[in-house]
């Protein structure tokens, strides 16, 4: 609530600081995203998608440009965004992996897997690496339990995945995002 | 052994017709004859709720208005459940041919597929099927085109009003019902709302003829339906069995050798323990099913089975109303306080009767089904939650 607060107070000071300065990139992304799905309220959540795709998360910039291009307000978009999972509204790597913790892949060896990430990561589920390269989540049921245990990192799915098979995995997307 | 094979069936997944064919028959009959074909096959939704496909076409149908939505429920959240995933990947103009069916049926000239986030790697391929498929509808000079949105990662949007709040803009929690979506769905507007695998056998049934259907499954349960099967068996994945099968049969063919309980209908569904085995049906004379069959052997401790359960609708509950959002809390909290021995096993009534309240209570399915596995639970495996 006290976050509500905070983006309604200082929504009117932001767009004062900006004002005469260049487009910052999130409203340059907005304005575009606004432009494909169109300016009312049903297009908020493919609004709010397409900045968590580029931006893998809504900074209080990114909802009050999305609050202005849409006519509604700050506190509308947050309370919309904040519940939903994917819609994350605090700074994430820039790649999310999401372990499934539902039951099947509970028996399956989540555990396991988890702790071979925390390790080779040597951050906790729900923490960004330093490089920020990486975010460790947990999600509920993914839709692959005859495949358990499994893991999304952004939109790629894993089944079937051993710890060994993750640290490939991982290692995969830290040599093709680093450079 | 003979009569302890289970019938196999293969409509969903056959690929011999072309869709684009059926949806041709289905327009040289009238709306009202389509809509006669699918009452008469007893086709129900397969999506959970159950309710009968060919009356939600005709209500819808009977509203007022010229905006109406035909929606594809693709949601699919519930714990153990994968077989829309795989119909979405497999046969998706078969899904979209239904919608064109119902589209007709009803009079709607938008259909939409909410697809879950967790989803999303599908998008391209559908995207680009879809576009496919509405450039030949319209060759058929039918009104209708199908557009995709995507949801983020809330298990609640699976329910048919809070997909709808989700699609336009606002935080998925459902509505109170009355009005029904038939009458006041997305927008407002009299929406037909379906599961993805409802689509697909109602497209079946337009092809085969509403005879051929009934022929499968029971008075009650007529056709087969798209099953989920996953946990202690030796042959996790999806199967399309004839539904009214007695549970035993499911077991003997799935089942390790050491089953003692299957979780029937996903975490919001019942717990039936070996001792039911037998006097159990799957269908909805029995247990109904969405698809989801999670099998247990002896290794499992019941209790992390229903705490899991509980963690789940604890994070999942949209907090919209407090039998549910407190409920589930209290419940997860009251197992974990009993299993400690800070509470007396005499608690376990208490939760029960809780769990009860948040039944009658609840707005919506999320919070009323939690009663399902709770109590199939506790009650058959009441030392596991104790001890
Ligand atoms: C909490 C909750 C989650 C649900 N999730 C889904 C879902 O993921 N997919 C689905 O088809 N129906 C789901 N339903 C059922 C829908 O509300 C609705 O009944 C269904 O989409 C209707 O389609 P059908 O008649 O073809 O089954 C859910 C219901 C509840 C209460
Ligand atoms: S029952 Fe639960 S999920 Fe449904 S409206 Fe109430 S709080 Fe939300
Ligand atoms: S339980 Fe992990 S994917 Fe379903």
């Amino acid at each position: 609530m006290t976050k509500i607060k905070h983006l309604i107070q200082n929504f009117s000071l932001q767009k004062f600081k900006k004002g005469g300065q260049k487009m910052s990139n999130v409203e340059n992304l907005v304005k575009e995203l606004v432009k494909i799905h169109g300016k009312n309220r049903n297009s908020l959540m493919p609004v709010l998608q397409g900045v968590v795709k580029e931006e893998k998360y809504l900074s209080e910039d990114a909802m009050m440009a999305i609050a202005k291009e849409l006519d509604l307000s700050t506190a509308d978009v947050y309370g919309t965004a904040s519940f939903y999972t994917f819609l994350d509204t605090v700074p994430r790597g820039k790649n999310i992996i999401r372990v499934c913790k539902t039951i099947t892949c509970h028996m399956k060896g989540k555990d396991e897997l988890i702790k071979a990430l925390e390790d080779a990561l040597k951050i906790k589920v729900g923490e960004t690496t330093h490089d920020k390269q990486f975010t460790l989540l947990t999600a509920n049921c993914l839709g692959w339990c005859h495949k358990g245990p499994v893991m999304l990192i952004n939109d790629e799915i894993y089944p079937e995945t051993s710890p060994q098979a993750a640290l490939e995995i991982i290692e995969k997307y830290q040599t093709s995002t680093k450079k | 052994m003979e009569n302890n094979i289970l019938k196999k069936v293969d409509l969903i997944f056959d690929n011999t017709c072309d869709p684009l064919v059926v949806v041709d028959k289905v327009l040289a009959k009238s709306p009202d004859d389509v809509i006669l074909d699918i009452i008469d096959s007893g086709l129900k939704g397969r999506g959970g709720a159950g309710f009968p496909t060919g009356l939600k076409w005709k209500f819808t149908r009977n509203e007022d208005g010229d905006t109406k939505y035909v929606i594809c429920n693709a949601d699919e959240g519930e714990p153990g459940t994968f077989k829309d995933r795989e119909i979405l990947d497999k046969v998706p103009e078969k899904i979209f041919s239904g919608m064109a069916i119902a589209g007709y049926a009803i009079g709607a000239k938008e259909g939409y597929i909410y697809l879950r986030g967790e989803y999303n790697f599908l998008l391209p391929m559908l995207n680009k099927k879809l576009e496919d498929f509405n450039r030949k509808i319209k060759a058929k000079n039918l009104d209708f085109i199908i557009s995709i949105k995507s949801g983020s990662g809330a298990y609640i949007c699976g329910e048919e009003s809070a997909l709808f709040e989700s699609m336009e803009g606002k935080r998925g929690e459902p509505r109170n019902k009355p009005p029904y979506p038939t009458v006041s769905g997305y927008n407002s507007k009299p929406t037909s709302i379906n599961n993805v695998e409802t689509l697909v056998y109602a497209l079946m049934i337009c092809k085969l003829g509403p005879d051929k259907f009934k022929e499968l499954g029971t008075k009650d349960s007529r056709g087969s339906k798209v099953f989920s099967v996953s946990g202690d068996t030796p042959n996790p994945g999806i199967y399309e069995l004839e539904l009214g099968m007695p549970l035993k049969e499911f077991v003997s063919e799935f089942g390790d050798g050491d089953t003692k309980a299957v979780q029937v209908g996903g975490a919001s569904g019942h717990c039936v323990p070996r001792k039911h085995f037998n006097d159990t049906i799957i269908g909805f004379e029995g247990i109904p099913t969405g698809g989801s069959m999670m099998v247990f052997n002896s290794s499992r401790s019941m209790y992390n089975v229903l705490h899991d359960y509980l963690e789940f609708f604890t994070e999942e509950s949209c907090g919209q109303c407090s039998p549910c959002r407190i409920g589930c809390q209290q419940l997860l909290k009251g197992i974990e306080a009993i299993k400690k021995g800070e509470k007396s096993p005499i608690y376990i009534e208490e939760l029960k009767r809780l769990a009860a309240t948040m039944k009658i209570a609840s707005k919506c399915g999320l919070g009323q089904s939690v009663c399902n596995p709770f109590t199939s639970i506790v009650d058959n495996f009441r030392e596991e939650i104790i001890y």
